[in-house]
């Protein structure tokens, strides 16, 4: 299916194509300016000798601290820890989210059944599940793991089920009409009017998994980047803090722009009112 | 053959939408149904199209009875309601996804072509206009070549230029295959324009009123004797359905009147 979308539409697209390419660039750089202006006139103000940056350390120090990471091989080893669990995490809150929303979504005798156990089960501050899923599964991978699932459960299914419930009931006739039902209807109709939603809480989703993680690894880890952030502040080593910090923002950023540019090929056909700076 | 017999449709408020709807509608024949609002219209052709189910009586399409959508019988809306993640071709061939691949798309060219959009078949609804779009969803309607096309005001949202145009494309892609086409209309020029037989329905309970002939030659002339007569008798039909009583002599004004007024 994408493939047509892609051969069909390529022809009208290519004439307006180059005006936008040119654009883009200029846009992209206006994100850089706040955060690279903030660390250069930081560098500038403890050269300069009015901070010692002992407490916050300017970025060069940083760079030094997360290079000498990289060389003996902990940034890697303290990324992938992290990584994985995210990775696990997500996978299975996903995969869990999905299907209870969809479920929840689809039928009202199973929302009217579950919704209100879910709904309450959210109330819970994620963090007080640790103490009772450390005594379930151990202080090892599989309680925060289960954390971090539980964090991107909620956002999913909440997704999920509201796209679903709220998808235009005359397109769904529209279905019907042509004699869809079941799988084949919500192959071709529910889902791809959900779709953009999905992805909506696919990344929110993925925003709380990196926040659970922070919090697992900080109630107790061998390894992992959260691991690198309580070495830190009990060695007193502000530098190693603020590098496990900026390597939080850049791996979670990385995530979030792939599932962003992944799904952007499925949503080219939306209305938004973003779009409209970059048409014309 | 089209048949209903006395269909009845009592919604779960107690509204009775239609009540003792018997109706014979032959092989392409067109038919049109112009009737107050609220009178049932919509709800009838939901029933024909199997979307909704009548409270009594039954449809049967060539002795088949209708309690579901059924693949000889189409129904176009009063919006488009195209899918706006498929392009204007894959939404034409959506209803004839289960065609092998180079059947569809040579149905879905042909069918871009006899409306006039060939140059669109890639773009996303979006970029549509409003005229444009519901001619869209008359092709998708027509790709899978029912037999009966149900149309629910199709051209009410549009423009009076547009509106015409689109009679015309209709009644070109009807002269193809003949199909059966009942469609719902405000406009009593459209009516008479398009149809072999006007229908006036009446409202509380929703039922039949009159059944008009329309039997003039095509392509039929706005301006000629024959057109306004029949014109005039729908135009009275509907004056009456509504419990207006109007006397002989000052019929021809109320029913110019009429024209704007019914509604
Ligand atoms: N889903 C529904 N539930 C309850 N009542 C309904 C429903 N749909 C329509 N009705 C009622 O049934 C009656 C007939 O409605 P219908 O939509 O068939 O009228 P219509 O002739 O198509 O009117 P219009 O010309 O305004 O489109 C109306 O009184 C309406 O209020
Ligand atoms: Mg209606």
């Amino acid at each position: 299916m994408s493939l047509v979308h892609m051969t069909l539409t390529a022809a009208p697209a290519t004439a307006e194509a180059a005006p936008a390419i040119r654009r883009r660039p200029s846009r992209a750089w206006l994100g850089l300016v706040l955060p690279v202006g903030i660390a250069v006139i930081w560098e500038l103000l403890v050269r300069a000798g009015w901070s010692n940056g002992r407490l916050v350390p300017p970025p060069s120090v940083i760079f030094d601290t997360l290079w000498d990471l990289a060389k003996s091989g902990e940034l890697w080893t303290h990324t992938l820890a992290t990584v994985s669990r995210v990775a696990a995490g997500f996978a299975v809150g996903v995969v869990a989210g999905t299907l209870f929303g969809a479920v929840a979504g689809y039928s009202n005798l199973s929302r009217r059944l579950m919704d209100p156990t879910l709904q309450a089960l959210r109330a819970i501050p994620s963090i007080a599940w640790v103490p009772l899923f450390i005594l379930w599964f151990g202080i090892f991978e599989q309680s925060k793991i289960t954390l971090i699932a539980v964090g991107v459960f909620f956002p999913v299914y909440l997704g999920v089920m509201g796209a679903i419930m709220s998808v235009d009931r005359k397109i769904v006739e529209v279905g019907r009409a042509f004699r869809l039902s079941g799988p084949a209807l919500v192959r071709r109709i529910l889902l791809p009017a959900v779709l953009p939603t999905y992805i909506v809480s696919l990344r929110s989703g993925l925003g709380l998994g990196w926040m659970f993680v922070v919090a697992a690894e900080l109630l107790g880890a061998s390894e992992g980047l959260g691991f690198l952030l309580i070495d830190g502040q009990q060695l007193g080593k502000p530098a190693q803090i603020v590098a496990a910090i900026v390597a939080f923002a850049v791996i979670g950023k990385t995530t979030d722009w792939l599932i962003a540019s992944a799904s952007a090929p499925f949503l080219r056909w939306e209305d938004r009112f973003s779009a409209r700076g970059e048409e014309r | 053959m089209l048949l209903l017999d006395h269909v009845g449709k009592t919604y779960a408020n107690g509204v009775r939408a239609l009540e003792g709807v018997t109706l014979n509608v032959d092989r392409g024949e067109i038919l049109a149904i112009v009737g107050g609002s609220g009178c049932g219209k919509s709800t009838l052709l939901r029933a024909v199209s199997g979307l909704d189910r009548p409270s009594q009586g039954t449809i049967t399409l060539d002795g088949e009875k209708i309690a579901e959508p059924h693949e000889k019988i189409g129904i176009i809306f009063q919006e488009p309601r195209l899918l706006p993640w498929l392009t204007v071709a894959e939404n034409v061939g959506f209803g004839i996804a289960h065609l092998p691949k180079a059947e569809r798309e040579r149905r879905v060219t042909r069918v871009l072509d006899k409306v006039g959009l060939t140059d669109k078949a890639g773009v996303w609804p979006r970029e549509l206009s409003g005229g444009q779009a519901q001619r869209v969803a008359i092709a998708r309607a027509l790709v899978p070549q029912p037999q009966v096309l149900l149309l629910d005001e199709p051209f009410s949202a549009l423009d009076a230029f547009t509106r015409t145009d689109l009679q015309d494309h209709v009644l070109a892609l009807w002269a193809d295959l003949k199909p059966t086409l009942i469609f719902v209309t405000h406009d009593v020029d459209e009516a008479v324009v398009m149809a072999d037989r006007i229908l006036v329905m009446r409202p509380r309970p929703g039922r039949l009123y009159e059944d008009i002939d329309a039997d003039l030659p095509r392509p039929r002339d706005r301006q000629s004797a024959a057109f306004d007569f029949v014109k005039r008798r729908v135009l009275a039909a509907l004056d009456r359905s509504l419990d207006r009583a109007v006397s002989v002599d000052d019929r021809q004004d109320k029913a110019e009147q009429g024209a704007a007024m019914w509604w």
